[in-house]
């Protein structure tokens, strides 16, 4: 053990230990914003997990909840309107190093952003992504969203909205490839850290949407799974959620469901007159796109010159008497 | 591969004499109904011709439909392989020789004028012959059509002929064709039947040896049947040279750049760089990545690119459109991107595999609010090469987007061009993962350049959050009116910064005189081979094409300044003075009209066509002429 200095070491497994460390610029969000206990429970995450902060990409597109990465002490891309799953993407590409997060709204999400997010879950890359999902767009001021429910009144619907809201759970496990989606509530803090810790450890895309009120605008729409907790249901397993005594005595309405059986997760899903906490799916076996494409090798100078001469090989024009490689070969 | 020449073999020949006519260069032109493979006879043609030492210059007869109906006259499909014992720049004027695989498509290229007056015609007689009354007698009456006018028409017997090794020789007949030409032209035997191999032997030994025979049929046909030959001697060649279309061009520019992420979606005519790329790219550690859409191509390589591994997206005019947004964030956050933007007709769909240089103005000003970002053009299938390499330096440099426009006649035209010398300049510096000293800031600008030093994501003690609101050189959001100023200015010195290194371009013909033409990107070669001609006559004409359009060169205007008259030639549409609801009120310039007019406060006049095909020399010569009148 020559070299290995002890107290050096043990420095640096303390180095990140402290929430402080992982905290950005002081959250500007309405008081009362879900946004902040999700905030918290990443920034402990982060902690629990002693992630080195210039290790961690915080992306975001644009909304309430996309203020997020400034909030972080870590490496942020506050970017534009649902884009954020692409921009991430890139850069987890060629980057494993890399831990990628991906904090979206409802609107940025399942709206602007839809396109991507089906195609995340599709291409099923190394990453978290949260979707802070209230129901209602809150930086442009109150405007009905893709999961708002049928008949709010904002100030793009007077009259109420039209049409059923999007339930997006179901929508993400109908995609093929589909490798982990879970959904949590922000008024349940501790089941929040524990669903996000579990997607963290999954290998492959986590989806992981959370209920989150917005104060200002919807400061209701959650109250009655709130006031009642049998309308949460809980979905315990080994390999998921475990309620410890304290908030088994106050969440009653539990079910055992086994992540592996998404048809089971579907039905659990398309059910949403109770708010679900817990994994509903996992797979780890599906294709993860960043690492089937991954490089095998480094790539050096030489190798790379070795390349671009074989293929100006194949255009080759020589002076008279000259030879073409590939001619040689055929 | 050794094989006998057909004239050694024992059929009996019909044509005893043959008149060899030399020739200092020919244009010749095949076209076919969709799928018969005109295109891939054509490039082969042009590669042995350049692997011979002619210059050369090919450029795609596209239809818009995969798969248009057959024998119609809107479904020409082909190529045209412009061959010379000079350097070719350009397609050139009209056809000399054409191989048509029915009289309809043929219709197409005579009735658009493409042909010379008197042009060779071989012309395949199948239809003569076929069960469809109606078939026939549009085929009799073309052909009568056709001599009467004077072209010279011969009858090949192409599908019978190929039905003797074959059993589908529709797919055959280019094979046939090939070898026809390869006899017309005199073209190398040895080198020839080695070519025909290459481009088969990934489909196996038997597919190549049935093509063989189909191109050895094909030679022997013309050896037999037709009383001439064509010599074109060869330019002659001194160093090692490369010859392939712009597209492939690009894509090995991408390699020898260092690059390791292209981000796509699937558009005419750009794809085909992406095709190659894809084939080559995994050897060097590369990624193609298809996105979803071109927006998300476009942010996925401003991901890797922010991640530390430049990238780079390709893209056509309807792409350049939906990045738009995308490209003004890369701008705004200091990014470095290079896209590139192989143009074809617009607005909207428009002409999708037809080229037009319709996107200059909206490559510098598309997106909303100021964005900075560098715009170059490449003039040649060479240029297509390094542009990438100059793109993806500027852009890492100078954190910045920069945009790279081709367009489709560089796409699949065909040009031979010194062979590169590799550079370990072309390539990308490793990312740098150092800790960050303290007191750096992610936006340092330099208050006289702009310029700061980029941080990556990794380094330690470099945590900042970059976003694409107003922000101050902490990176962040800037909520005091002077700092959003002050964060546009800096990123307009970065331009001003980089403008200080250009050079002016340089003028072809004399640095002054009565007409100075103006263009850029691929209508270089034409243009210049129209001066040239004029020139030659004893007129005072030049030509300057302009490579960085934004920014421009310093002296540039004092170019413009030393002509009486000063006309921008380019592919995409202006008004003509002599419309009689246009003035000089309402008149509207074609894109570098409308720049240099802006930038020089010189009357810059302008003359544009969206034809969808690229200018011929002999069409800018007239034009030439005519704007030579209106000095006084």
């Amino acid at each position: 053990m020559f070299g290995l200095d002890l107290e050096r070491l043990l420095d640096v497994e303390d180095e990140y230990r402290r929430l402080e460390d992982y905290q950005g610029s002081m959250p500007r969000w309405c008081s009362g914003c879900g946004d902040n206990a999700i905030l918290t429970a990443v920034q402990r995450l982060l902690r629990d997990e002693g992630i080195p902060p210039e290790k961690a990409v915080f992306v975001s597109g644009i909304g309430c909840s996309s203020r997020f990465p400034h909030y972080m002490n870590a490496y942020g891309f506050h970017g534009v309107h649902g884009r954020a799953l692409p921009i991430a993407q890139g850069i987890k590409i060629r980057r494993p190093d890399l831990h990628v997060f991906v904090n979206m709204g409802d609107g940025d999400c399942f709206s602007i952003g839809s396109a991507h997010w089906i195609h995340a879950i599709h291409y099923n890359i190394n990453m978290l992504a949260i979707v802070h999902d209230n129901r209602i767009y809150g930086l442009t001021k109150k405007q009905v969203s893709p999961t708002s429910p049928k008949g709010l009144k904002t100030n793009t619907t007077p009259y109420g909205s039209y049409i059923e809201g999007l339930n997006p759970l179901t929508v993400t496990l109908g995609v093929t490839n589909v490798s982990f989606v879970a959904q949590a509530v922000e008024w349940i803090p501790d089941l929040l850290y524990a669903v996000i810790r579990q997607a963290f450890h999954h290998r492959g895309f986590s989806f992981v949407r959370v209920l989150q009120r917005c104060p200002t605008y919807l400061p209701d729409i959650f109250d009655p799974f709130i006031n009642d907790p049998q309308n949460i249901l809980i979905l315990t397993h080994e390999s998921g959620l475990q309620l410890d005594e304290s908030l088994a005595k106050i969440y009653r309405n539990r079910v055992e469901h086994d992540p592996s059986d998404i048809h089971r997760a579907r039905e659990i899903a398309s059910d949403e007159s109770k708010a679900v906490v817990g994994i509903l799916y996992r797979n780890e076996r599906v294709d993860v796109y960043d690492e089937i494409r991954r490089p095998k090798r480094v790539t050096t100078l030489e190798m790379r010159k070795a390349v671009l001469e074989r293929e100006l090989d194949k255009f080759a024009v020589n002076p008279v008497g000259g030879d073409n490689h590939n001619e040689k070969e055929a | 591969m050794a094989g006998s020449t057909p004239t050694q073999q024992e059929a009996q020949p019909v044509v005893k004499e043959k008149k060899i006519i030399e020739l200092p260069e020919h244009i010749v032109e095949i076209v076919s109904d969709s799928g018969e493979g005109a295109q891939k006879a054509g490039q082969t043609f042009g590669a042995i011709s350049a692997k011979m030492g002619n210059g050369i210059w090919t450029v795609e007869i596209i239809p818009a439909e995969i798969q248009p109906p057959p024998r119609t006259i809107t479904g020409a499909s082909g190529i045209r392989i412009r061959l010379g014992s000079f350097y070719v720049t350009n397609v050139g004027d009209d056809a000399d020789l054409i191989v048509a695989f029915n009289e309809q498509v043929l219709l197409g290229r005579v009735d658009t004028g493409n042909l010379k007056p008197g042009a060779i015609i071989l012309l395949e007689n199948m239809w003569r012959t076929h069960k469809d009354p109606a078939i026939r007698e549009a085929y009799v009456k073309t052909y009568d059509r056709l001599v009467s006018e004077g072209y010279k028409v011969i009858e090949v017997p192409m599908e019978q002929e190929c039905l003797k090794y074959t059993v589908s020789p529709r797919r055959g007949k280019n094979m046939f064709v090939l070898g026809m030409l390869c006899n017309l032209y005199e073209r190398d035997w040895e080198l020839a039947r080695r070519e025909v191999h290459n481009l088969w032997i990934k489909k196996g030994e038997k597919v190549a040896e049935l093509n063989l025979k189909l191109f050895q049929a094909g030679y022997q046909w013309a050896e037999e049947h037709l009383d001439f030959k064509f010599h074109i001697p060869s330019a002659g060649i001194s160093e090692p040279q490369v010859v392939m279309n712009g597209n492939v061009a690009l894509a090995l520019g991408i390699i020898a750049s260092g690059m390791e992420v292209c981000a796509m979606y699937p558009i005419t005519p750009a794809t085909s760089a992406s095709h190659y790329l894809s084939e080559i790219f995994e050897h060097v550690g590369g990624i193609v990545h298809q996105a979803e859409d071109e927006i998300a191509a476009v942010g996925f390589a401003v991901g890797a690119s922010y991640a530390g591994k430049c990238a780079v997206t390709i893209t056509s005019g309807p792409g350049m459109s939906l990045k738009t947004e995308i490209i003004g964030l890369a701008s705004m956050i200091e990014v470095p991107l290079v896209v590139v933007n192989v143009q074809r007709g617009g607005p909207s769909t428009g002409l999708p595999t037809k080229v037009e240089q319709g996107d200059l103005l909206a490559a510098l000003f598309s997106t909303h609010g100021d964005a900075p970002k560098v715009v170059i053009a490449c003039a040649t299938i060479e240029d297509c090469f390094y542009s990438v390499i100059t793109a993806r330096k500027i852009a890492e440099t100078f954190r910045l987007p920069v945009i790279v426009l081709s367009d489709a006649n560089l796409a699949t035209g065909q040009q031979p061009f010194p062979r590169p010398k590799f550079s370990r300049d072309w390539v990308a510096p490793p990312i740098d993962q150092r800790p960050v000293p303290d007191g750096t800031r992610p936006y340092d600008w330099d208050p006289r350049t702009g310029l700061s030093r980029r941080i990556i994501p990794g380094q330690p003690n470099g945590m900042y959050s970059l976003t694409g609101l107003a922000h101050d050189r902490e990176g962040k959001v800037a909520y005091e009116p002077w700092i959003n100023q002050e964060g546009a200015r800096c990123r307009s010195m970065k331009l001003a910064a980089f403008q200080k290194t250009l050079k002016p371009p340089k003028v072809f013909g004399d640095p002054e005189g009565d007409l100075l033409i103006v263009g850029w990107g691929s209508t270089k070669g034409a243009i210049e081979e129209a001066v040239l001609r004029v020139r030659e006559k004893g007129y005072k004409v030049s030509a300057l094409n302009i490579k960085f359009l934004q920014p421009m060169a310093s002296g540039i205007k004092d170019i413009l300044q030393r002509f009486k008259k000063v006309v921008c030639i380019e592919i995409n549409y202006s008004d003509d003075p002599g419309e009689e609801l246009i003035d000089e009120n309402n008149r509207r310039y074609s894109n570098l009209a409308w720049l240099l007019r802006a930038r020089f406060l010189i009357d810059v006049d302008s003359w544009s066509r969206v034809y969808g095909r690229p200018y011929k020399p002999g069409e800018i010569e007239q034009v030439i002429l005519e704007k030579l009148k209106e000095i006084k």
